[in-house]
């Protein structure tokens, strides 16, 4: 590992007492990674975050350094040599160990641990799996048409949130990239464009909407369908549309006619359309409708994605192993298989009998069974706070927070990748600093010379 | 002197075309990478040596066109695990990573294969700049392998503003900002114009060099003859590398001579010109012909034109190109998954799963125009092998492109297994050419070196890239080619048949143009209106860059 872009806009020390603004700082907090953030910093403290949203400011100015030990082995505190050394041998001794999580550090530290899973022949997988896999999924059985965020803003005049919610999980795409901004071909913003909201419940965020049309929960896949049905000219019974969909048909026909007369159209969905029925035949659905609507007019579609850098999880584990998510190395090479590589479903089957989690707590949020399996294996964790996983692990490291005190590279939600520009040093070493340094010793441990 | 450490490469057959040893007896004399003059001392003795007699000794190959990193090699990655789990399955070692195959190998196992293959150069041909970061990062996985990439900006809306306001001082500064900004190595022209009108309408296309691409009233041929000028200007090694409009059309070939006419003497490259060279219309599958004899007459006698040929191999593969406009086509064609991404400000994107038949009329028809190119161009140092990796095939078939140039029975043993018709619409049966091994070192390094603007690479030269490869002779050319005996990477053996020994990551290769700062405002005030990241985050910064050189500009 030669990579340093780690470190190409590292935190400078804070003088006590003096302020220090950083410009054009990235925000992690969501999928949309506004980079336009004007940090002021007193004292290891965010005292203002310009444009930063609601959730942005919560993510910056509520950080503090706190005096928890960088490492604590079996719940004492431990020297980082200790964990490190540790960790390294739980690695190497299991003969099914899982990475998982990776969604909120840079790829720099995702890179070095597809690496350890490489070498211990272990299986990695990311927090995709539980959000958008089904979108994954969906994408490697018809493909996807899209565009990156500011084609939506310069020439989006026809957009559709299926199954999101962004006011309240993505504050700021309404205003800079989706419905407000003053594109190319749309210099009147707001106003040159038509909003449209599908959902089964009327969110904070249908308050946008030009057109909001209430669907039977578990009915997208219904309502798709129809959609694609109208595109092709095909006639269709109002009575079974109204009772599948929950919406009239001729709602669906003057959708249909509005998609058509658009002159460039997007489609945003969220996990209300990949974590309900259907899943991924849903997302297949809607990025199937994208593909028709191109013989029409111009269509994109666009998964809203979650966590900060889920999508340079995505980009990493694809150009190492060839797939995104879910990857298995035990015969020594690269296999693919959602359901039983994807972590939630290896633990709940009992499988793993070692594991790493890297900025995720599936402590908190896997069902019964597999919380219960990853609490009788040794567990290493990953993470800048304390939580119900880092409690349970054997050896648990307390990170700086990428963003915030270390550098490194996300892919926001469209695939664009940008720099951090972290704001204040942090006592803790980085995910990228601990993961090195377990790489270190598995290698050694393993004969590895690369 | 003697603190030297040297290898020596002893008694081998030299294929140097550069400095015209062509299959000479010699011995290279490797120090610190380089190399270097054989010492004057007859007591020094080598730390190493490597015994080549009877061995053929050639540069590392340089593949000059492929595309291998970025966001849409990983999306046809993402896109196609069906064909992992059938292909080769790479294992890791105690010196190498695992990774898959397929039509898109995963980043290490390129690097490993090309190194194996006996390439030890290779450059991606079309990286959208919003993505350059993305780019470098996979570049830091690809190990074995000095590597750069070609810059979309055919496309580019600040390109065509410059251009419809007859601005040609503001194109230059750009290009040579953008060049900078993302640590490029080349400006890459793909469907200059179309994927612009692709964005804006239902299956937009331009249909021609003089059709005026909407809101910027600027035209193909305006967009070729400007960004020629201004890249020639700037003395890039490599000005500009196009990829013509209407790619894969019956009757494109007409559009490729006029691309080339547009550039009026400045120095261009056209790619994968097989793709280029169709006769017929309409879409009509019966006139389809080959016009290379025609193109090729033009590229003969016109100096400033080099092509590389994109190769068509029959097979399954994975097309992926910055054309929007095409990926749409091809996704008609073959019904299968599609994706396509339309990039803010800049460029398209088209990705879909194909196969090559040999019992097609219109695949074998590529597949001898490919090879007609090659031997229809009278000077091999204007013609470079390519197969657009892995748009018309996997860049593995070099050695059985090889073999089909050096040995014309083997060739029209094949052209035989083809579609009947292919002998009437092509010239392929009655060229009697067969390349020797100095014009395929041509055709393999040397010229793409020489057209790359690389004076480090693609000789054995005294001060060149200690990058070698040594083969075992065989009569069997793609045999001889498969399986390199030894390949050294900057001095170091990284490959003994077939096995990795070393992994350095290689070198990214850029440019660091002198352009005109003054007209940065100018491009800022633009870049903020209109693009969705903060203008201070768009440049690569150079700690993306693992070992990097700066290649100069011509002299």
């Amino acid at each position: 590992m030669t990579s340093s872009s780690i470190d190409a806009y590292a935190a400078t020390a804070s003088i006590p007492g003096e302020l220090k603004v950083i410009q054009d700082a990235t925000c992690t907090f969501c999928g949309c990674v506004c980079d336009d953030i004007d940090l002021t910093v007193k004292d290891d403290h965010i005292i203002e975050a310009k444009r930063a949203c609601v959730l942005g400011k919560a993510w910056f100015l509520n950080h503090h350094n706190d005096g928890r030990a960088s490492c604590h082995i079996e719940g004492k505190p431990a020297s980082l040599e200790e964990g490190y050394d540790r960790a390294a041998k739980i690695l190497t001794s299991g003969r099914y160990p899982i990475v998982y999580g990776l969604s909120d550090s840079p790829c720099e530290a995702q890179r070095v641990a597809v690496s350890i899973v490489d070498w211990i022949k272990g299986t990695i997988d990311t927090t995709t799996s539980v959000c958008h896999g089904p979108s994954g999924m969906a994408f490697q059985g018809v493909g996807e048409v899209t565009c990156s965020l500011g084609e939506v803003a310069n020439r989006g005049d026809m957009i559709i949130f299926w199954g999101a919610n962004p006011a309240e999980s993505h504050p700021r795409h309404f205003t800079r990239y989706s419905l407000m901004p003053k594109g190319m071909f749309l210099p009147n913003g707001r106003k040159d464009r038509t909003c449209v909201f599908v959902d089964v419940r009327k969110t904070k965020s249908a308050k946008a909407a030009d057109i909001f049309l209430q669907i039977k929960p578990r009915k997208d896949f219904e309502a798709l369908w129809t959609l694609r049905a109208l595109a092709k000219g095909i006639e269709l019974d109002p009575e079974l549309v109204l009772r599948e969909t929950g919406v009239a048909l001729s709602a669906w026909q003057d959708l249909m006619h509005r998609m058509k007369a658009a002159k460039f159209g997007v489609i945003f969905f969220g996990m209300g359309l990949t974590m309900t029925r259907g899943k991924h035949a849903n997302t297949e659905a809607l990025l199937a409708l994208t593909r028709d609507m191109n013989a029409y007019t111009r269509f994109a579609a666009k998964p809203n994605r979650g966590h900060g850098n889920v999508s340079g999880a995505d980009n990493v584990v694809s150009w190492r192993t060839g797939y995104p998510f879910g990857v298995n190395h035990s015969r020594g090479y690269p296999r693919f298989n959602p359901g039983e590589y994807t972590t939630s479903d290896t633990l709940a089957n009992g499988e793993a009998d070692a594991a790493m989690t890297i900025a995720c707590d599936p402590m908190a949020n896997f069902s019964q069974p597999a919380r219960e399996h990853l609490a009788s294996i040794p567990l290493i964790s990953l993470d800048t706070k304390e939580t119900p996983t880092t409690r349970a692990a054997t050896v648990a490291f307390t990170v700086a927070t990428y963003g915030i005190n270390t550098g490194g590279t996300v892919y926001r939600m469209d695939d664009v990748p940008i720099p951090l520009r972290p704001a204040f040093q942090s006592p803790h070493p980085s995910d990228f600093e601990v993961l090195t340094a377990i790489e270190e010793r598995v290698k050694k441990i393993m004969g590895i010379t690369e | 002197m003697t603190s030297i450490e040297y290898t020596k490469v002893s008694q081998g057959t030299v294929y140097d075309p550069a400095n015209g040893v062509d299959g000479q007896v010699r011995d290279l004399w490797i120090a610190d990478g380089r190399i270097v003059d054989a010492p004057t001392d007859p007591a020094v003795r080598p730390a190493r040596v490597i015994d080549a007699s009877g061995l053929v000794v050639m540069p590392g190959g340089i593949d000059m066109h492929c595309h291998i990193a970025g966001p849409k090699v990983n999306v046809a990655r993402k896109m196609r695990p069906e064909e992992k789990r059938k292909g080769e399955q790479i294992s890791g070692t105690s010196n190498t990573h695992s990774g898959t195959m397929g039509s898109v190998p995963s980043t290490f196992a390129t690097g490993y294969k090309y190194a194996a293959l006996g390439y030890t150069t290779a450059f991606d041909a079309a990286v959208p700049p919003l993505g350059a970061r993305h780019a470098h990062e996979e570049f830091d996985d690809t190990p074995c392998l000095d590597k750069g990439f070609y810059v979309l900006m055919g496309n580019n809306h600040y390109v065509m503003q410059s251009l419809q306001r007859n601005e040609p001082q503001k194109l230059k500064a750009f290009i040579g900002w953008l060049l900078a900004a993302t640590k490029g190595f080349a400006p890459k022209l793909v469907n200059p114009g179309g994927v612009e009108v692709w964005k804006s309408h239902q299956a937009g296309n331009v249909s021609g060099l003089d059709q005026a691409v909407d809101h910027f009233n600027v035209t193909p041929r305006q967009i070729i003859r400007g960004v020629a000028q201004a890249a020639n200007e700037l003395g890039l090694p490599h000005p500009v590398h196009i990829h013509c409009n209407n790619l894969g059309m019956p009757g494109n070939w007409e559009t490729t001579l006029e691309t080339m006419k547009a550039l009026e003497g400045f120095g261009g490259h056209i790619t994968h010109a097989q793709f280029h060279s169709y006769g017929g219309g309409d879409g009509d599958e019966n006139t389809f012909n080959s016009k290379v004899i025609q193109l090729a007459d033009y590229v003969n006698t016109h100096p400033n034109l080099t092509v590389d040929v994109g190769q068509v191999l029959f097979g399954e593969t994975t097309s992926m190109t910055g054309d929007g406009p095409l990926g749409y086509f091809l996704s008609k064609v073959y019904g299968g998954k599609w994706f396509s991404s339309d990039t803010e400000m800049e460029s398209g994107c088209g990705i879909t799963p194909i196969k090559y038949k040999n019992k097609s009329l219109v695949h074998a028809l590529q597949w001898a125009i490919g090879l007609e190119w090659y031997l229809l161009v009278e000077d091999p140092w204007r013609v470079v092998m390519s197969t657009d990796h892995p748009n018309g095939g996997s860049f593995l078939a070099y050695p059985q492109i090889i073999r089909l140039l050096m040995d014309r029975s083997y060739r029209r043993d094949v052209l035989q297994t083809c579609h009947p018709m292919v002998r009437e619409r092509s010239t392929l049966w009655d060229l009697d050419r067969e390349y020797t091994l100095n014009e395929i070192a041509i055709i393999t390094r040397a010229g793409p070196a020489r057209i790359l603007g690389l004076t480090d690479k693609g000789h054995l030269g005294t001060g060149a890239d200690a990058d070698i490869t040594i083969y075992t002779p065989h009569e069997n050319k793609e045999i001889m080619f498969e399986m390199p005996r030894v390949v050294i990477k900057s001095g170091r053996v990284i490959v003994e048949q077939g096995e990795i020994r070393h992994t350095p990551i290689g070198k990214t290769l850029h440019v660091d143009p002198v352009y005109d700062h003054e007209v940065e405002p100018d491009i800022q005030q633009w870049f903020e209106k209109y693009y969705s990241i903060r203008w201070r985050n768009y440049p690569v910064d150079i700690s993306y860059l693992h070992e990097s050189a700066v290649v100069p500009p011509r002299a």
